[in-house]
């Protein structure tokens, strides 16, 4: 079976002000059709630039990028994207940013609605339609990015640090919510953390990144934690912490390794 | 201080120097030839206030105030377009931007209001070569924050637009436009403002109609009491003009976060 998104000896570099970096070199990794697949790493190690590839928002220097086994050009269109930065348009309220996505796609506006209303009922704002990105705390406006990607019923959903602006409940909240609605239509999920904890609990497999430049995967981890997970249950299970163990030991080196560049610069 | 307090103090600031304005200029509280010298400068505030009843009781002042109202409107919608059309242009596009930068810089550093007389023999003394002095007021205060507008949308939102999957020709009107019309509205009041400058300077240059035409008038006859009876219906009129610019914006802008939306009791 052909991967839902497979990244092939992929390597990037810029040209910059202080010369040229490479901040990914052969790095490949497959999604499988309805897998969810975290990706952790050190900061800074290029985690963000591979999902960029995988999302068609940046070209490679090298190396090939294959959605259901044909080659990628331009935007990914089987992908949706869901930033670690604010990505909502201000100027517009909750839900026309929904259903912003169909509305660039020509659905008849009416429909769009309806739709959009049934979306933010599902990540629970009902009620909030007509606030805008400014009123809405940190917490809902993921919410509405969520409703906002997956309303177009990506195939792939690529996403970046999600959920690392928000305080712990709020993320744990969200975390089993995006697992509840991952578990209702198994889409391909890449997931970028840093945080391992996170990627242990939501996925099937954990990719470990080494530290940039020249960011490539260093191990897989299959992750056979029983479904449905409760996130913040299943961190005391014996099995996640196991896991966990075998993961820290090959990222740590990575993550010293990291930090210590970091302070070099 | 509290609040009435603080309008009490402003009531009697005015107060006093109307006062101290009255003194100085009625003979008998001063010797009689130094209040006909500073009455001839400075005008009496009791002969300023009757012009200005007469004016609005006669209904005089309103022809003349209505074709000063409308070269500012024409001039700040009509710098407003083409700043807005220009603005979105050179910001799409480097190269008519690269072409264009230095004539723009050194059109912007040009005072603009020497055109004037240009404007006068190209358009005559109405109403249009009026309009066309406030275009070119009003139009580099749009243009300059258009071209910042586009070139600060933030490139999360424009990637976010593009992976829901809009055209280069809806990341114009739901992203740039949007986005540059913001800016438009924060400098409003000043291309108001702007636009007011531009009619009366050019009405006071030349022309037929208009307060300004009415000062130019009284200047010419020495008569000091019209002139600032004048100058007092601009200043209230550009006072009305920048409370409606501000009810417009809150009007329009409902989606721009405030600093401050606590309320004080």
């Amino acid at each position: 079976m052909t991967a839902a998104l497979s990244l092939e000896r992929v390597t990037c570099t810029f040209s910059g002000a202080r010369g040229r970096y490479t901040a990914v070199r052969d790095a490949s990794l497959d999604v499988a059709a309805g897998e969810f697949v975290s990706v952790v790493g050190p900061t800074g190690c290029g985690k963000s630039t591979l999902l960029n590839v995988g999302a068609g928002l940046l070209a490679p220097s090298a190396g090939e990028v294959y959605v259901h086994g044909v080659p990628l050009q331009g935007i990914n269109p089987r992908a949706g994207y869901m930033f670690q930065a604010e990505a909502l348009m201000p100027w517009r309220n909750a839900l026309r940013n929904v259903m912003a996505g169909l509305e660039f796609r020509g659905v008849a506006s009416g429909e769009a609605q309806t739709r959009a209303r049934e979306w933010l009922a599902r990540v629970g704002l009902s009620g909030f339609e007509d606030r805008y990105p400014h009123q809405l705390s940190g917490g809902m406006r993921k919410r509405v990015a969520l409703a906002q990607t997956l309303i177009l019923d990506p195939e792939i959903v690529l996403m970046d640090e999600p959920f690392s602006a928000l305080d712990v409940q709020t993320r744990q909240l969200m975390e089993n919510e995006l697992l509840d609605l991952w578990a209702a239509d198994r889409r391909s999920v890449l997931f970028i953390t840093h945080d391992l904890e996170e990627a242990i609990a939501l996925s099937d497999r954990v990719i470990v990144l080494s530290a940039g430049p020249e960011t490539h995967p260093l191990g897989e981890f299959a992750i056979d934690l029983p479904r449905p997970r409760d996130v913040a249950e299943i961190r005391l299970s014996p099995r996640f912490v196991e896991l966990h163990e075998a993961i820290w030991h090959v990222l740590k080196a990575e993550v010293l390794k990291g930090y210590a560049q970091g302070k070099r610069q | 201080m509290s609040r009435t307090r603080l309008a009490l103090y402003q009531v009697v600031l005015i107060a006093a120097m109307l006062a101290f304005w009255f003194a100085m200029t009625t003979p008998g509280l001063v010797s009689a030839p130094f209040a006909r010298n500073t009455a001839f400068f400075f005008g009496k505030p009791v002969e300023v206030a009757k012009v200005i009843v007469d004016w609005f009781a006669s209904g005089k002042i309103y022809p003349h105030l209505g074709i000063t109202l409308i070269e500012t409107l024409l001039a700040f919608a009509a710098g407003s377009v083409l700043g807005l059309a220009i603005g979105l242009w050179l910001a799409l596009s480097p190269t008519a931007s690269a072409l264009a930068d230095p004539y723009i810089t050194a059109l912007n550093a040009m005072p603009r209001v020497i055109l004037a007389p240009i404007f006068a023999v190209w358009f005559g003394l109405g109403i249009v070569s009026k309009v066309a002095l406030g275009v070119t007021l009003v139009f580099f205060i749009v243009f300059f924050n258009v071209y910042q507008g586009v070139k600060e949308v933030s490139p999360v939102v424009l990637a976010n637009a593009r992976m829901l999957g809009a055209s280069s020709r809806q990341l114009l009107t739901h992203i740039y436009l949007p986005s540059a019309t913001s800016w438009v509205f924060s400098s409003l009041h000043t291309s108001v403002g702007m636009a007011f400058v531009g009619a009366v300077v050019g009405e006071y240059l030349g022309s037929a109609k208009g307060v300004g035409y009415l000062i130019l008038q009284a200047e010419g006859v020495f008569d000091i009491n019209t002139v600032i009876a004048g100058i007092v219906v601009l200043t209230a009129f550009a006072l009305l003009l920048d409370y409606a610019v501000t009810k417009i914006e809150t009007r329009l802008l409902v989606w721009r976060p405030r600093t401050a939306e606590t309320e004080q009791l």
